[in-house]
């Protein structure tokens, strides 16, 4: 069996800055990801981030993709991708396929960097060619270079809705409507400005009714919703499209943690249910720690922040990193700074909620 | 909702369960996840439920009343994903 200081499960923005942050404080890092390119979902965004210097506003997500990838190469991160996590043992082992190959490692710590899966809906044809999560049609235009269709309609006006909209536009694509259950845009006013400018209308308080089609999809119907989120009969309108673009929201890819033991809560703020963890992002489970959308559905930049201190705060815990109470304390300040404002006001809401549970065998 | 347009509406794809398979589920007793998973293999395919379960949670809190945060999710078992047997009985110790 092998082993190792600190293995990383999860190649995305926490999962790179978290094997960064322990190897270059003297650990020995293994990180596995599934997909044969290293990023998570930055590889298939080619707009450019907002926010502050320290987490590369103005660069492509791409882009940073690849500098993340540079740093953990320079780090002497052990990188092992198209290797999949299967399982997680109740002693500390944890099972992977490469190249079917089972590998089994016992690390000393582990981050599950693991992000998060697209939430559906339920309406009827549902299951028609052309219904796709947005991720999925940005990765199909920006990764692979395929035009997904001709004219699309989008569910959902936050951040995703709203750049997947952009982008299926500049794929030279027509966007019917931008729908929204909500009664407002949830996503940057500057992202919306952009869809508006387009003449792209983005419908609030409406949502899917029905897909229609025979072979694949041909044209969808919305309806306006009421105060108690449901359809009002006679306010159907028919949009034609081959393609129709889910964007409501993401939850966490928490399946390895339930396999530890970790203590997990429902936290709908924070996307459903997460593990409980310190400020530190340690688990309940000594030794695990949890970094990025696994941890709480919010951005990459956080997702980079989140996963630098899970990779200080593990080293540290191997008797490395010593300055840790001073950088651990910058880099907590930087989150803080990050999840400010009223952007921020979700993902605080949640994490308090979060705190609020009793620790795990404190009784 | 019609049991005709509860035919339309496919919840776990995977394995190809509709609304009304699931809400008939529900109807006749089983109302945690890990009852309708294993009375309809709903969650136990491809994507091993990552697509499916929280519109099951979903629906099972609608009709038994029960809040969301409160219904039981299935048990995380390993393998998370399909994986050939032949890989298993392979390895080394």
């Amino acid at each position: 069996m092998r082993q190792t200081n600190v293995l990383v499960i999860g190649g995305g923005p926490a999962g790179l800055s978290a094997a960064t942050a322990a190897a270059q404080c003297g650990a020995r890092v293994i990180l596995v990801d599934s997909s044969s390119r290293l990023g998570g979902q930055l590889i298939k965004q080619t707009h450019k981030f907002f926010g502050s210097r320290e987490q590369r506003a103005g660069t492509r997500g791409i882009e940073i993709a690849r500098l993340l990838q540079e740093e953990a190469e320079a780090a002497r991160v052990e990188i092992l991708p198209e290797t999949a996590a299967l399982g997680l043992y109740s002693d500390g082992v944890v099972t992977l396929e490469k190249n079917e190959r089972l590998i089994k490692l016992k690390p000393e710590r582990l981050v599950v960097a693991t992000g998060a899966s697209e939430k559906t809906l339920a309406f009827a044809n549902n299951d028609l060619p052309g219904i796709y999560g947005a991720g999925a049609v940005q990765t199909l235009m920006n990764v692979h270079g395929v035009r997904p269709g001709q004219r699309a309609v989008m569910v959902g006006a936050g951040n995703i809705g709203l750049i997947v909209s952009y982008q299926l536009c500049q794929a030279g694509v027509e966007v019917a409507a931008v729908v929204e259950a909500a009664p407002s845009i949830g996503g940057y006013a500057v992202h919306a400005s952009k869809i508006r400018r387009l003449g792209i209308p983005i419908l609030t308080s409406y949502s899917i009714k029905a897909a229609h089609g025979g072979e694949t999809l041909e044209g969808v119907t919305v309806w306006q919703l009421n105060e108690k989120w449901q359809g009002i009969p006679g306010t159907e309108q028919v949009l034609a499209a081959d393609i129709l673009c889910l964007a409501v929201g993401l939850t966490p890819l928490t399946e390895l943690l339930w396999q530890a033991g970790c203590q997990m809560e429902y936290i709908p703020e924070l996307g459903g249910h997460v593990p409980w963890y310190d400020e530190n992002q340690q688990t309940s489970v000594p030794g695990i720690y949890v970094a990025g959308d696994a941890a709480a559905v919010e951005e990459a930049s956080s997702a980079m922040v989140t996963g630098k201190l899970a990779g200080l705060a593990s080293a540290h815990s191997l008797g490395l990193c010593p300055d840790f109470p001073v950088l651990g304390e910058k880099v907590r300040q930087e989150l803080t700074q990050l999840r400010a404002g009223p952007t921020g006001e979700k993902i605080r809401k949640g994490l308090g909620k979060l705190r609020a549970r009793s620790r795990p065998g404190a009784m | 909702m019609t049991e005709e347009q509860e035919d339309q509406i496919i919840i776990c794809r995977c394995e190809d369960i509709t609304l009304r398979e699931i809400r008939d589920l529900i109807r006749r007793g089983y109302q945690t996840m890990d009852e309708i998973k294993r009375a309809s293999r709903a969650g136990m395919g491809q994507c091993q439920g990552r697509t499916c379960r929280s519109l099951i949670a979903q629906e099972i809190a609608q009709m038994t009343g029960q809040p969301l945060a409160e219904v039981r999710i299935p048990t995380f078992r390993p393998p998370i994903r399909p994986v050939k047997l032949g890989v298993l009985a392979e390895a080394e110790e």
